[in-house]
């Protein structure tokens, strides 16, 4: 890693800033291979409360498989995961749904079930986490209330074939707070839209952070979304979490593989 | 020698793939007996799987039943045994024409349907969304689908072979003057426990094989969207084999009860 003496002090600053900040979120030594592909070579990083951390990666550089991992839905080779002081490997089923049930995940293609309508899609993750909501009866405010905080309360009713790409990605987004959660994972949020839609997502997403104090972990290749909405970048290359800082710190450094990001 | 090695391969991945299906059944054992228990989508996919394929399955037996009678008419005349034609035509049809082409005509419509459904699913990541919320998709998906075609292949059976009756007696009634209800007498006088009690349990395990394959095929279908093609492709192709294998150890296993 080339970074220059400037970079590496404000790592160090960094660091000692974000050691009081309470940790959701740490990854150490991460690794995870398909075959002979050797996509995460020891990936490590830590995300904290409240904050919003954009990892940047080119396509195929393991961004989804980390995030995967996080949320037990790929298991890795090798490597420490722990979410909110969980440490991923070692939960069981039951351990892990309930643990989900603080994760949010805004998938890639949204992912909404084409054979349910919005509300039967807002109301399938409430199956299996009534207690956590309050034993509710009637869901229908819980869904009113996360559609009209994607401004898509008019949506309720229809099927997902019926919406635009960017009525799906909030729907999909509404999808994910219904269970309020603590942390959201964000996989490509912009990817596949329009730049005004893509705008809107992004400004969507900080205000879902103001509007519910979430922490964030985005993962993308779109720098103008990593520019919006960062606090802090995490820039993932060979495998390895290659350099880490602000967008302004990074977008100046002269490392040819972290200008290789920033270039228009 | 390339010939050899293409062959070891194709051979290895045979076997592979019939160790990776009897897990996948072992493991519908497994989640099937264990609660939360998913009894609307079970609903919603008997009706779904059921109700939706009568239609063609009346049709298809309707004609089969038409077709069967007219062509053994001629031949069974020629020997003066056309008296012989409701038995004949009944003990086959129960027997082993009713079940084989009911759930033939499944394959094709059900297991290429489960197969393009989740195999759309697994490559638009509805399946990990539903994993990430909570619900154990193998249970929601799979285990629900393979107990409806289980549960509502011996019923598609019994109404294929029904209307099939139908469409012969009409023949036999339009060609041969024999009345609706002489005809249905002899057919049931024909009859016996012996034979509708194979048939019916062997449906079910045609419509497990069914639902077993279509959901196998889906739910590990790779290479995006033209995964989902051969995912629905190969599931028809796999589970019509093995349909064949499984009314051969059937007929296998039902005549060693009648020799004891």
């Amino acid at each position: 890693m080339n970074y220059s003496m400037n970079d590496q002090q404000h790592i160090l600053k960094q660091n000692e800033q974000v050691a009081t900040k309470e940790m959701v979120i740490e990854i150490r030594d991460l690794r995870k291979s398909f075959g002979d592909n050797h996509v995460l070579n020891g990936f490590s990083m830590t995300l904290y409360k409240g904050e919003n951390l954009v990892v940047m990666g080119k396509s195929g550089s393991g961004k989804s498989v980390m995030i995967k991992c996080l949320v037990g839905l790929m298991q890795p080779d090798s490597g420490f995961l722990s979410v909110m002081g969980k440490e991923i490997k070692t939960l069981d089923r039951k351990t892990l749904d309930a643990l989900r049930s603080d994760i949010g995940f805004l998938f890639q293609g949204s992912a909404l079930y084409d054979s349910m309508t919005v509300r039967e899609n807002l109301e399938f993750p409430m199956r299996r986490h009534k207690e956590k909501l309050g034993n509710i009866e009637d869901t229908t405010p819980l869904v009113l209330e996360a559609l009209e905080n994607v401004g898509l309360a008019h949506t309720m009713d229809l099927m997902p074939s019926e919406l635009s790409g960017g009525m799906k990605r909030r729907v999909a987004l509404a999808r994910t707070l219904i269970l309020k959660p603590k942390i959201i994972l964000y996989d490509e949020p912009t990817s596949g839209l329009d730049p005004i839609t893509a705008k809107e997502i992004i400004e969507l997403m900080r205000s879902i952070q103001k509007m519910y104090g979430t922490s964030s972990l985005i993962i993308t290749h779109d720098v103008d979304c990593a520019r919006v909405i960062s606090e802090r970048m995490v820039l993932l290359v060979d495998g390895i979490n290659y350099a880490e800082g602000s967008y302004a710190e990074l977008s100046k450094s002269t490392d040819p593989k972290v200008e290789a990001f920033f270039k228009k | 020698m390339a010939y050899v090695i293409q062959s070891y391969k194709k051979i290895r991945q045979f076997f592979i793939e019939i160790g990776e299906l009897s897990y996948f059944a072992i493991r519908y054992f497994k989640e099937a007996l264990k609660p939360p228990w998913e009894f609307k989508e079970l609903i919603r996919q008997c009706y779904h799987m059921g109700n939706r394929s009568l239609v063609l399955v009346g049709v298809t037996g309707f004609i089969i039943g038409l077709v069967l009678t007219l062509q053994s008419r001629p031949t069974l005349m020629e020997f003066g045994a056309v008296s012989w034609m409701p038995n004949m035509v009944g003990i086959s049809i129960v027997r082993e024409i009713g079940p084989v082409i009911t759930a033939l005509i499944c394959a094709g419509r059900i297991a290429s349907g489960i197969g393009a459904e989740l195999g759309s699913m697994r490559v638009t990541e509805q399946i990990d969304a539903m994993e990430v919320s909570g619900t154990n998709p193998f249970k929601y998906l799979v285990v629900t689908r393979i107990t409806a075609t289980t549960l509502m292949l011996p019923l598609l059976v019994i109404f294929g072979d029904t209307v099939a009756l139908y469409g012969s007696a009409l023949v036999e009634n339009l060609k041969g003057d024999v009345s609706f209800q002489l005809y249905f007498n002899t057919v049931f006088d024909a009859l016996e426990f012996g034979d509708l009690v194979p048939a019916t349990i062997k449906s079910f395990f045609f419509g497990f094989t069914i639902g077993l394959v279509g959901c196998y095929k889906g739910y590990y279908c790779k290479k995006g969207t033209a995964g989902v093609g051969v995912a629905a492709n190969t599931a028809v192709v796999t589970a019509s084999l093995l349909l064949f294998v499984v009314d051969f150890i059937a007929v296998f296993v039902s005549d060693i009860f009648y020799e004891l």
